[in-house]
């Protein structure tokens, strides 16, 4: 049992031995989603110079930008030949479902200083927000929280620009890897990540349109069917939901009405 | 391409995203349409890559049993469906792939 009602003599030695239990415990808790990012890091760097993206530039792609889905989405696209607006657009839709996790962390981050949230929010990805989440459900104290969320932001963000440079690295020792069809990871890959989506009728119907429109709008200058494709299993699968929404609260008033 | 300005663009929306909530850091409610209307953004995006790399893979629609593309992204998509872990996805997915591509040689 530890006392809790007695205060440490000297407050700040304390708090900076908790924060560097929180920082080591951040990047504890991101390690088994870190296992899942390596070979993805890995790839990466290997497809870069492939795709027409220089050694500098990858490197700097992971080390500026800091975003693995985006960054195998841009590769696709410069192989494909796609335009700049084009690459930009793509990655702004890509990213905006980090929107919804800023969202979920404002009230976590409010009393902090600016600089601080600068930083967290440039290491805010998929696997952080995982990680911090269940931080701030397991333990209400968010006094130190922030050393957490910064030690899985370091561990991520180490492992990933690593990552990259191993691939930059073995894609100059055997250039005939892209022959290997490493390219179809970004494929395959992509597709474990949608499938966990496919639970509800308004998700099938959204992935159902955008793949046709992908295929109707394949021939559309600059990639921008990709654009097209996205947007328009978007509205039909936010539509669909809309209506069942709509129908079920209207059931639901009728049975109350008799 | 020009490399530099590349990644300063992309930089910039990505950062844009997920800083703009914490920089005001205000109580943010999204309307419910949006917030749905968010979590059809990622499985959309991604399929309409995938389409494409799968189905034509060099140029021509190839919807076809000796295409491996296909072949393998089927393989993928049903362990996907039966163990929800992208790695096992992964490696099956490449297997099929070499498998399909390099052993039978389609």
């Amino acid at each position: 049992m530890t006392n809790t009602t007695t205060l440490p003599p000297t407050t700040l030695a304390s708090s900076k031995k908790q924060r560097r239990h929180e920082f080591i415990g951040g990047a504890k808790a991101t390690f088994p989603l870190i296992v899942g990012a390596i070979p993805f890091g890995i790839i990466f760097g290997t497809l870069a110079e492939p795709s027409g993206l220089s050694v500098i530039g990858a490197l700097a792609m992971s080390i500026i930008v800091f975003a693995g889905a985006s960054q195998f989405i841009v590769l696709g696209l410069l192989a494909a030949g796609a335009a700049l607006p084009i690459i930009i657009a793509t990655t702004f839709v890509v990213n905006l479902r980090h929107i919804l996790y800023a969202a979920n962390l404002v009230p976590k981050v409010r009393h902090l200083p600016q600089r601080w949230r600068i930083l967290m929010a440039f290491g805010l990805t998929d696997e952080t927000f995982a990680a911090v989440s269940n931080r701030y459900l397991q333990q209400d104290d968010i006094r130190d929280a922030h050393w957490f969320y910064l030690g899985s932001f370091c561990a991520m963000y180490g492992n990933w620009v690593l990552c990259t440079a191993i691939g930059v690295a073995l894609g100059e020792l055997f250039p005939d890897m892209t022959e290997w069809g490493l390219d179809f990871a970004m494929s395959v890959t992509f597709i474990g990540m949608v499938v966990p989506y496919l639970k509800s009728k308004p998700m099938w119907a959204c992935v159902i349109v955008a793949a046709t429109m992908a295929i109707a709008t394949a021939a559309m200058p600059h990639k921008l069917g990709l654009l097209v494709a996205a947007i328009a299993g978007i509205a039909v699968g936010l539509s669909f939901h809309m209506m069942l929404k709509r129908q079920n609260t209207q059931q639901s008033e009728n049975k109350e009405a008799s | 391409m020009n490399e530099a300005l590349l990644i300063l663009g992309m930089f910039i929306v990505t950062f844009g995203v997920r800083y703009i909530l914490f920089a005001v850091a205000g109580r943010v409610h999204f309307p419910a349409w949006l917030s749905t209307g968010l979590g059809f953004v990622p499985p959309a995006v991604l399929t309409a890559i995938i389409i494409p790399a799968v189905l034509i893979p060099q140029g021509q629609l190839w919807i076809s049993p000796s295409n491996p593309w296909l072949l393998a992204s089927l393989a993928a998509v049903i362990t996907a469906f039966i163990r929800k872990d992208l790695l096992t996805t992964i490696v099956v997915g490449m297997l099929a792939f070499s498998l399909f591509r390099f052993g039978f040689g389609l």
